[in-house]
């Protein structure tokens, strides 16, 4: 079974703004970004399960240009605010990195 | 007139730049340098209080390379969302900074300042017409979030910038603007073919964001044309290559199709990113569609209180093996003791958060993962109307901390172990973000004061 960080040059979480945020997966070749892609393995579904969100509140986008897949979701806590544990929303994709990938 | 060359020297002002970057960056002949200063990145600190998230003596030195390099080639020099939050008071900070920097270089230049503070009954006069509108995952707005605000600022479009160069400035800053703003200015003014320019604003707002590897933050330089832009790193140890140029569209933006400015979106689906070299990156394709409605996104935010933070370790396994209950338990108890000591109705008036580190610390409640280590790292957190009453009311949460028991044993324990003393430690002011909102104003110019001053 692959990981998804093997396949991947980057995976991290930003902010978009300080009600938003969003995740980046940067695959290291065309062929391990279509793989990904085409199997489905970045859902919205999945990623709603994972992070226990409402799957309509998510947003997954296949950015060919740049061999990545973008989720953006809306911040439980705006950034900052009392109660955010993650100002830059910079450590929020620990659970994308181990995600098993289809062989 | 074919080709406009811009120079961005860093992705935020007092992050710093190589000076023999810029030096080489000026060698290609620009036709103006420019910077951006802020973000709503850091938090809502920055534009809650009016500090600025880098020092004063870190600005100065990007400001002063900048300055003298503009100066003598005559070209000029742009810097927007001064101080990190754009407020009033920190675009003054920037002013003054840049006066002395003229006063000690003996530098004579018209200075244009773009002021983005916005004027409460402005908004509110706004918001009563319907022209102020929520945007994705906004909170809820009326009359009172903008009175309570301690500053709110309105994100300028190229227009102001337009003017103040039409108005001779040799060099700009402005209050709080669009990142992109800063670099699309000059070259749609120029005439240049917004689709170009407003991508290759988007891939210089961030300096050298844009190479391979950043190892640190340095100069950008494009040369855009009507059909293309060029982007090419001036540091030699630095290189760009199409994946790592078409990459950053992704940075900090929900989409990396659209970009949303105040006159217009930039559509990158047609963008092609094509190697000129090993260092070297043209971009084509990309569309800018003109807004219906042009509109001016509104940043705000609000005093959320003073904190007080109690910071401590719990290694007991018996203790690890019931957290939440344990957790629970001491919360229970901390506030039946703030109850005894303040009366009653102190309950409206404070909150108490608690932090487990080495459990969901990081994600709250997003986290998936249940499992704890050998031990965890608790922060408490008491938010309240003043300093003093929240740190009276941490000092009653920290002493039912370090003695809560759990059932398994029998007298008196010291169940979490404190690195301070005393456990208390005051945080300050905490602010909160309150505005996700676009103004629709009647002009560009509208929200936008400037003011022109000529140093010399």
């Amino acid at each position: 079974m692959t990981r998804l960080w093997q396949l991947a040059k980057l995976i991290r979480s930003k902010n978009a703004g300080p009600f938003e945020l969003t995740f980046d997966v940067i695959f290291k070749d065309r062929a391990s970004y279509e793989r990904v892609r085409d199997a489905g393995v970045i859902s919205e579904e999945w990623f709603a399960r994972t992070y226990r969100i409402a799957p309509e509140t998510v947003s997954v986008i296949a950015y060919d240009a740049a061999n990545a897949i973008k989720i953006t979701i809306p911040r439980p806590v705006a950034s900052g605010d009392v109660g955010d544990g993650d100002v830059f929303g910079g450590q929020q994709y620990g659970p994308l990195v181990e995600l098993e990938v289809p062989d | 007139m074919g080709e406009i060359r811009i120079l961005s020297a860093t992705g935020i002002l007092g992050s710093g730049f190589r000076e023999d970057s810029l030096r080489r960056a000026m060698a290609l002949g620009p036709d103006f340098i420019g910077a951006d200063a802020g973000s709503t990145d850091p938090g809502p600190y920055y534009l809650g209080s009016g500090e600025s998230q880098f020092s004063d003596s870190a600005c100065k030195r990007d400001l002063r390379l900048m300055l003298l390099a503009g100066r003598t080639a005559g070209i000029p020099v742009i810097v927007g969302s001064a101080g990190t939050g754009g407020t009033d008071v920190q675009l003054a900070r920037l002013a003054g900074i840049a006066r002395e920097i003229a006063r000690e270089e003996k530098l004579s230049f018209r200075l244009a300042l773009i002021h983005s503070e916005q004027d409460r009954d402005y908004l509110k006069r706004r918001l009563r017409e319907g022209r102020i509108k929520p945007l994705a995952n906004a909170p809820a707005l009326d009359e009172r979030v903008i009175e309570r605000s301690s500053h709110i600022v309105g994100m300028c479009g190229i227009e102001p910038y337009i003017e103040a160069l039409r108005n001779g400035a040799q060099v700009i800053l402005a209050g709080r603007s669009s990142d992109t703003s800063i670099f699309a200015a000059l070259p749609v003014m120029r005439g240049f073919n917004p689709a170009t320019v407003w991508h290759a604003a988007k891939i210089l707002e961030c300096g050298a964001a844009c190479v391979v590897l950043r190892k640190y933050p340095d100069c950008m330089f494009a040369t855009v044309t009507d059909e293309f832009f060029v982007v090419e790193p001036p540091n030699p140890e630095y290189r760009c290559d199409p994946a790592s140029v078409a990459s950053h569209n992704l940075y900090e933006n929900a989409t990396p199709y659209e970009l949303v400015e105040p006159s217009g979106v930039l559509d990158t689906r047609g963008a092609r990113y094509e190697a000129v070299s090993e260092r070297a990156v043209r971009v084509s394709g990309s569309s800018f569609r003109p807004a219906a409605r042009y509109t001016v996104k509104l940043e705000g935010a609000e005093l959320a209180g003073y904190q007080s933070l109690v910071i401590g370790a719990v290694r007991d396994p018996l203790i690890l093996r019931q957290l939440d209950s344990w957790i629970a338990g001491l919360v229970g108890a901390a506030r039946e003791r703030i109850a005894a000591v303040f009366g009653a109705g102190i309950e409206t008036r404070y909150r108490l958060d608690v932090r487990v580190f080495g459990r969901n610390a990081a994600m709250g409640p997003l986290e998936p993962e249940t499992s704890i280590g050998h031990e965890v790292g608790v922060l408490l957190q008491v938010t309240a109307e003043s300093q003093e009453l929240a740190r009276a009311l941490a000092k009653s949460v920290s002493h039912i901390a370090v003695h809560y028991p759990v059932p398994e044993w029998t007298g008196l324990i010291t169940s979490i172990a404190f690195p301070y003393s005393p456990a208390e430690l005051d945080r300050g002011a905490c602010y909160r973000f309150n505005l996700n909102h676009v103004v629709e104003p009647d002009s560009p110019l509208e929200m936008f004061r400037i003011e022109y001053e000529d140093l010399r």
